[in-house]
């Protein structure tokens, strides 16, 4: 049957909502050859129904194959590409060696224009009244208390905060910081919160 | 004469920006209410958010003068991050509208730029475009670019995505307005007339006006 693998892959991508899956390169590539070969079927019927009508329905449903092999392809990155916008927020702009594997080079290069162009958008906010910019993933839930207990993952090493002090985080160290400065590195995974 | 009239202009200006440190916040708050309770993009605030930074630059350097043990720092500290947490997540909500409804956005968006109606600032404009343009290119590199020749084309109409205007809100009456006209399905139009203070559930698009021009609050 026509158009059933791009089903399997659009099952695929829908198992997990959330997470992202390794980039169906394999799959993507078989619908592509289903398409051309559907497609050159169409040609040689669509050139011989000039004499033979009795053609003409099996080019329609083809044709329609060859539509929904496409729209589907497109929802499928589409569906990617909203997953990998989270990632821009969820991890800022450098991903994790482990994700980064999960994304192909196309997607990752969308990606690094998708961050870009974020960037840029963030550092134009305010400019006009001497800010250089506000980054929106930071405060990404509503403030709850201005400091959390938070307890070190790594070692990390020296972090300055605002106000100047300068704090040496290490490996099941505990820290009482504002919560404005740890959010970054608690996305990182190198504090996490106590509650 | 011309002068006299600046001088006046300059100290209503002044005023005005006095009164609204308070005012400013109120409004930004149901500005941000309204975006993200609205199915559409509504109109920017941008004054609104610029006034509120600079208020809040102002405030930090205040606050940062004060000893950090003083209790009013801490107060002043929480209230300032609730006050950047809104601002944030206001202009957050929009940029995932415009990602979202990115298409019909850019294309709503010329013809009221034509008319001086614009709801996107120039940056958000800048963005969407952009993001447009990246997402176009992804797929075609991709995929549309290995399809057969008539498959080849990225159909800017059926990838729109469209907000849904028939989607129901909780909304308030911020002024009394009469003659509020709501579409049945079967034809059967119906007038409703919505009193200052009241509340009701209805039809987003019937009321989508009175949302931009403050008649109405969402909630």
């Amino acid at each position: 049957m026509f158009a059933e693998k791009v089903i399997e892959l659009l099952k695929e991508a829908e198992r997990n909502p959330v997470t992202i899956d390794p980039f169906n390169d394999d799959k993507i590539r078989q619908i592509v050859e289903e398409m051309h070969s559907l497609f050159r079927m169409n040609m040689n019927d669509a050139n011989a129904t000039m004499e033979n009508k009795t053609l003409w329905t099996t080019v329609q449903v083809r044709h329609s194959a060859l539509e929904r092999n496409k729209r589907c392809l497109l929802a499928y990155l589409y569906s990617r590409m909203v997953k990998i916008k989270t990632l821009r927020w969820e991890f800022g702009a450098i991903l994790p060696p482990d994700v980064r594997e999960l994304l192909s080079d196309d997607e990752y290069e969308w990606f690094s224009k998708y961050s870009t162009n974020l960037a840029s958008y963030m550092r134009s906010l305010g400019q006009d009244i001497g800010y250089n910019g506000i980054d929106l993933t930071e405060n990404l839930k509503p403030p709850k208390s201005l400091y959390i207990e938070v307890l070190c993952m790594a070692d990390y090493g020296k972090l300055e905060l605002e106000d100047g002090d300068v704090i040496l985080l290490k490996k099941h160290s505990r820290h009482f910081l504002p919560t404005s400065e740890c959010q970054t590195l608690i996305r990182q995974g190198i504090l996490q919160q106590i509650t | 004469m011309e002068l006299s009239d600046e001088n006046i202009d300059l100290s209503d200006n002044e005023e005005e920006e006095e009164i609204t440190a308070e005012v400013v916040l109120k409004t930004l708050q149901s500005a941000w209410q309204n975006e993200r309770l609205a199915p559409e993009i509504l109109p920017h605030r941008n004054d609104m958010v610029e006034c509120m930074l600079g208020q809040i630059q102002h405030m930090e350097r205040n606050v940062n003068k004060l000893p950090k043990t003083d209790l009013r720092a801490t107060i002043h500290k929480m209230e300032l991050s609730r006050i950047k947490f809104i601002i944030c997540n206001y202009l957050k909500t929009r940029l995932s509208k415009i990602e979202k409804f990115c298409i019909p956005i850019l294309n709503e968006e010329r013809q009221r730029m034509e008319s001086g109606t614009n709801y996107l600032t120039p940056s958000e404009y800048k963005y969407a475009q952009e993001y447009l343009m990246n997402m176009e290119n992804h797929m075609k590199t991709v995929v549309l670019d290995q399809m057969p020749g008539n498959m080849q084309t990225f159909e800017m109409s059926k990838m729109a995505d469209h907000p849904n205007m028939r989607s129901h809100v909780f909304l308030k009456a911020n002024d009394t307005v009469n003659g509020v006209v709501l579409e049945d399905l079967a034809g059967e139009d119906e007038e409703i007339d919505l009193e200052e203070g009241s509340q009701h559930i209805l039809q987003y698009k019937p009321i989508a006006d009175l949302v931009k021009n403050g008649k109405v609050q969402l909630i």
